[in-house]
């Protein structure tokens, strides 16, 4: 692996990958700069001659084309509150979940246990008309509430909390017990501050999937104050009668920037996450 | 894990632990799957519901939107899982070797995809493909002397989909494939090398057998990924279209429930369908990944 020429191949056609790999996300963002006129143009603008800040005026600015006040400025705040609430939530459900099946025993441990890897691999979409129906039934259409409480359990996150509580040293939870901790003691002085790594991951994963999910989202917004940033700049192309490319490319890039800041922060979480469901422990 | 040092009073504690996730995981999870199964018997109307037995079910075997919602979402596992693979498979082996700086370096390049969400890179790819003033059109324009309407022809526009879906899919097995790499200990290579055997061989009997379980969990996420394409289906094409050729299982579930005339019961049939076949899916991982994780 020392030698040269190897070594460069690797580092060239890696390069090649990634470029690949991000200029889709390029194209996003320099488009967004642009007018409609120049985004069409060919041969295409590979960096903005003229940039300008009209798409993003249209979606934060007063008097909108759109609909409205400052919608994106809306949906953003829709989907942040959203996707804090889902994180909190199912970072709380999870890590007691996950306590419970790594560091208890109790009847039906392995019914329960075995319930949750089964939901983890199933997706959501498969009960979709049921939950939807449901939401209609308890009245949460266009409600926080009917894009937040779907989310509160996490399967994933609790098949996560509890590999990682179950390799705790039980030596350490005897100890305080002996010490005259009660169960929720432990749980609360012990195993919580011990699982940092794990909590951050689920936090991190549950926002995320909150935020970028789409579907869901779309079917139980019809108003546009409630719709979501994914459901919103999607329908910036739907609704409007020309594809503006260069607004479309602003609330997509508006999207994105939140999440990518919110990724810069836990980036350490991450990397543990995806590999924790695939590695043992 | 058998530390049963408690008495009988706490052997239902576990139980309480449970109990805030309980509610919604019934309410939400556990409960839509089994109404769903249910609601696929029923003939659902506003005024009155009635038992049909497997009507639902009949009129799929009939339906041809639906026999191209299956043959679509084959499609695009054989077209996309494999080739995410190989891809992710490549990019790892050639970036493990590079140290720690490459490979944080290249993990985020590849992650960063699936940070910006489906819905954001939908936006930039139907631009891309655009045929009046799309960047792929002005590079094809060069290289085949021709414009090509990648999103309108029948032959084209799945393949496309497909691209699409692996550009956004490639974060989490690299970053699965790396994490194995490092797994296996040097001793194994040393021992190879001393018996002989070359780079290429090390990589064929060594490191590929090692990394097998990564690449079955890998496989397995993925298929499970894929058979819920919905996203793509949506944004970029018309209704499935042209003539049926991008319509996915999640798509025209999607469509028969909540586009006019709202035929929930007919929907929750095809959702039941793909509940059948994620179901075998997911058991088929547990049993190959069961031997060998340790997950209880």
């Amino acid at each position: 692996m020392k030698s040269g020429w190897t070594h460069w191949l690797a580092w060239g056609v890696l390069g090649i990958a990634a470029l690949l790999a991000l200029a889709p996300l390029y194209w996003m963002i320099s488009g967004s700069f642009k007018l409609q006129s120049d985004a069409m143009q060919t041969p295409p603008e590979w960096f903005p001659e003229d940039p300008t800040l009209e798409n993003y005026r249209h979606l934060f600015g007063a008097e909108s084309l759109w609909t409205g006040r400052r919608p994106a400025l809306r949906w953003m705040c829709n989907s942040l509150l959203v996707a804090v609430s889902i994180a909190a939530g199912a970072v709380m459900t999870s890590a007691l979940a996950g306590y419970a099946l790594g560091k208890q025993r109790f009847p039906g441990r392995r019914i329960v246990f075995w319930l949750v890897v089964a939901t983890m691999m199933l997706p959501r979409q498969v009960a979709l008309v049921p939950l939807y129906l449901l939401t209609v039934r308890m009245g949460w259409m266009d409600s926080y509430t009917g894009l937040i409480a779907p989310y509160l359990c996490f399967p994933f996150g609790i098949f996560l909390m509890r590999q990682f509580m179950n390799q705790l040293p039980d030596e350490i939870l005897a100890a305080a017990r002996i010490d005259g901790a009660s169960e929720w003691g432990v749980y609360w002085h012990v195993v919580l501050p011990m699982s940092r790594p794990a909590l951050g991951a689920v936090a991190i994963f549950s926002f995320m999937g909150a935020w970028n999910e789409y579907l869901w989202q779309l079917i139980v917004t019809n108003r546009p104050e409630m719709y979501t940033l994914p459901v919103g700049v999607s329908k910036l192309v739907s609704t409007l009668t020309s594809f503006d490319l260069g607004l479309a490319m602003a609330g997509a890039t508006v999207a994105f920037v939140p999440m990518l800041a919110v990724f810069a922060m836990f980036q350490r979480y991450f990397v543990k996450g995806v590999s924790v469901g695939a590695l043992k422990g | 894990m058998n530390t049963d040092d408690g008495g009988s009073r706490r052997e239902w504690t576990g139980w309480l632990f449970l109990l805030p996730v309980s509610l919604p995981f019934v309410m939400f999870v556990l409960w839509p799957l089994v109404h769903g199964v249910l609601l696929s018997f029923f003939d659902v109307q506003l005024t009155e519901t009635r038992f049909i037995g497997l009507d639902n079910y009949r009129a799929l075997v009939d339906d041809e939107a639906f026999r191209y919602a299956i043959r679509n979402t084959c499609l695009f596992v054989v077209l996309v899982v494999p080739t995410v693979w190989l891809i992710t498979l490549t990019i790892a082996a050639l970036v493990y070797p590079l140290g720690r700086l490459a490979q944080s370096y290249f993990r985020l390049a590849f992650y960063l995809p699936v940070v910006a969400g489906s819905v954001c890179l939908a936006m930039v790819w139907l631009w891309i493909f655009n045929d009046q003033y799309g960047l792929l059109n002005y590079l094809s324009a060069d290289l085949f002397g021709g414009r090509v309407d990648w999103l309108g022809r029948t032959d084209t526009a799945l393949p496309s989909l497909a691209v699409v879906v692996i550009s956004w899919s490639l974060g989490q097995p690299v970053i699965i494939f790396l994490a194995a790499l490092a797994g296996i200990p040097e001793e194994v290579y040393e021992a190879a090398t001393i018996d002989g055997a070359g780079p290429v061989r090390r990589f064929w009997h060594v490191t590929l057998p090692m990394l097998r379980p990564a690449s079955l969990f890998v496989v397995v996420t993925q298929t499970i990924g894929v058979f819920q394409v919905f996203v793509v289906v949506l944004l970029l094409t018309v209704n499935g279209g042209p003539a049926h050729a991008t319509r996915t299982i999640v798509y025209g579930m999607y469509e028969t429930a909540f586009t006019p005339p709202y035929n929930f019961d007919y929907a929750a049939a095809q959702g039941s369908l793909l509940l059948v076949v994620l179901a075998v899916v997911a058991i088929v991982q547990f049993r190959l990944l069961g031997r060998q994780t340790h997950w209880n």
